[in-house]
């Protein structure tokens, strides 16, 4: 019965020193046990699988994170008495706020035509990146009594922080949407590139959630960090000034990394699809080949720095 | 390639299931378990203390290493029930977490057949949300496909009783008692079928009658299951369950044995019964 019978009886054996490696009886006599493992075709326990095998894990379980991101979503509001109309009324009050102080009180447009639908559209566009960034960070640590308690591809929590995120993106859509129809602008062809440049986004997102969620994990400060690194880069990505206006005064190389900043990529291709005033001129050089880049890099670079850690998140 | 070797066994294991040909379904090879601890330091904590510490490359007071699991090997046997016993923080629940995957060891390997996994599933499910919706994210969360979930749904709700005293699965599942909240959360935690079976106490929730359905359904789920682990301070429970005891004790294994031999050895340790 016991493990450690190389002794004849076979009644209970008080395991004195465990650093010496039990020998199994009889027909396996004989085998340590990683021998006796490869024996039975015993694989070792929470082992990180491959990266394809990972992938395929990953989609076995889309309807958990689709539900899981759901779930979160609409857990959230639900002890308000308004309820899901919250998740308009929060883009919406938001863009109230800065109505009231760009376009009501400082009375400035900087430049630019229809301000607050420019103002608006990068306010939303950068807050989906940003909050997919911050909640990417805690996005293990937060849910350490999951990862200790079920199995699952653990890129399921970033990729699912970043759905959140994307259905709270599309409320304010909605938002953005009637603002941008009271501002004077009519629905045209160009608001069907919305749709690819969202896309290329939430990938772009995804990617970026899954770095910062295995760095937030192994550094736990990085949560602190991060506003302040997020702060800073919507200050340099154009959502309250015009990026083309800024760099005439800056040295050549600073305005092609202002332009090639992915942020200020995403939020310039919204503008260009829903703003008329926003002219082709206004777009970054090779704006789309940007996008594109950006998301790729991003998301293959992040998914597969993500998988690389894949066994140890639970250590927390 | 499993399924080859374990078949050239199973002549073996159908002559002689309980001797010499018995297949290993979970190895532990000299298994440590360390946990850091941010935040456990002892209130030195001044920013200008913290600065030095970085820039002398010191680690810091802050972190401890708790030391859970210290040198655990054993082999686990297709068939057996295996009871886990210890005092609080003995390491049971963490090495529990080990088999099943969720924890790596600091150093030493387990080796498991297949996918092991802890009955339960309450970290997965949100107090905001409808028992309905709990029920389904809960499946899914433990693996199981959609059609499954849908298809089972019903025989969860049912199991847990909760729609006896009226509508509750549609009402937010803070609104339930303790009780009620156990019932569906067990439910929807035995409703899925494992190799590896792993119970971590505590959980015969709820009323007698729910108590003694729970029971039996554990019943079931062990005799579907390969090989059972259980942790209990319920040494009836391991007793009726169990037919071999690991005895941890701050994280050494100090028994492993026949049920009785070790209960009797563990309950003269502790002070009589």
């Amino acid at each position: 019965m016991s493990i450690v019978s190389d002794t004849t009886h076979n009644g209970a054996v008080a395991v004195s020193a465990p650093e010496n490696a039990p020998r199994v009886p009889s027909v396996d006599g004989g085998l340590s046990l990683p021998e006796l493992a490869t024996k039975y075709g015993l694989t070792v326990s929470g082992a990180r699988p491959g990266l394809l095998d990972y992938v395929r894990q990953l989609w076995g379980r889309r309807h958990f994170i689709a539900a899981y991101s759901i779930a979160r979503l609409s857990a959230q509001y639900t002890k308000a008495r308004l309820g899901q109309l919250w998740n308009v009324m929060t883009p919406l009050l938001n863009a109230a706020v800065y109505y009231l102080i760009f376009g009501v009180l400082l009375q400035t447009n900087r430049g630019i035509d229809n301000f607050i639908a420019y103002l608006v559209t990068g306010v939303f566009v950068f807050n989906f990146t940003q909050a997919s960034i911050l909640a990417g960070t805690r996005g293990i640590s937060d849910n350490l009594g999951l990862i200790r308690a079920l199995h699952f591809p653990r890129a399921s929590l970033p990729i699912s922080v970043t759905l959140i995120q994307l259905q709270q993106l599309l409320y304010s859509m909605i938002v953005l949407v009637a603002i941008v129809l009271m501002t004077g602008e009519l629905p045209d062809f160009s608001w069907f590139l919305i749709i690819p440049t969202l896309v290329l986004q939430a990938i772009f997102n995804i990617g970026v959630a899954l770095i910062v969620a295995r760095l937030g994990a192994e550094v736990t400060d990085l949560a602190q960090l991060m506003p302040f690194l997020l702060r800073t880069w919507m200050y340099v990505s154009g959502v309250f000034y015009s990026i083309a206006n800024v760099v005439k005064h800056l040295p050549t190389w600073v305005g092609w990394m202002l332009d090639l900043n992915p942020a200020a990529v995403y939020i310039d291709l919204i503008r260009f699809s829903l703003i008329d005033s926003f002219t082709p001129a206004q777009l970054p050089h090779h704006v789309w080949l940007a996008a594109v880049a950006w998301a790729v890099i991003a998301g293959v670079g992040g998914f597969v720095f993500f998988w690389k850690a894949e066994e140890s998140y639970g250590r927390g | 390639m499993a399924d080859i070797q374990r078949g050239e066994d199973r002549n073996k294991e159908l002559d002689d299931p309980r001797g010499d040909g018995r297949v290993p379904t979970v190895i532990c090879d000299n298994v440590h378990i360390v946990y850091r601890v941010h935040g456990a330091g002892s209130g030195k904590g001044s920013a200008t203390a913290a600065l030095s510490r970085i820039v002398t490359r010191k680690a810091s007071p802050n972190v401890r290493e708790v030391h859970a699991v210290r040198g655990v090997s054993f082999v686990a046997y297709k068939g057996e029930a295996v009871g886990l016993i210890g005092s609080n923080g003995s390491g049971k629940s963490t090495i529990l977490r080990s088999i099943a995957g969720l924890l790596p060891p600091e150093s030493g390997r387990v080796y498991t057949d297949g996918q092991p996994s802890l009955l339960g599933v309450n970290a997965a499910l949100m107090n905001d949300l409808t028992g309905e919706r709990n029920v389904i994210l809960g499946g899914l969360a433990m693996g199981m496909g959609k059609d499954e979930v849908r298809e089972k749904y019903e025989s969860i709700v049912d199991f847990s009783g909760i729609q006896e005293k009226g509508d509750f699965i549609s009402l937010p599942m803070r609104t339930y008692s303790s009780g009620m909240a156990a019932r569906l959360k067990f439910s929807i935690a035995a409703a899925k079928k494992h190799d590896v079976l792993m119970i971590d106490e505590a959980l015969a929730t709820g009323d007698r009658r729910f108590q003694r359905r729970s029971e039996e359904r554990i019943r079931e789920l062990r005799k579907e299951a390969g090989t059972v682990f259980l942790v209990s301070h319920n040494n009836n429970s391991i007793r009726d369950t169990c037919d071999r005891v690991l005895w941890l004790e701050k994280g050494v294994l100090l028994m492993d044995g026949p049920t009785e031999e070790v209960l009797e050895a563990y309950e003269e340790f502790t002070g009589g019964k």
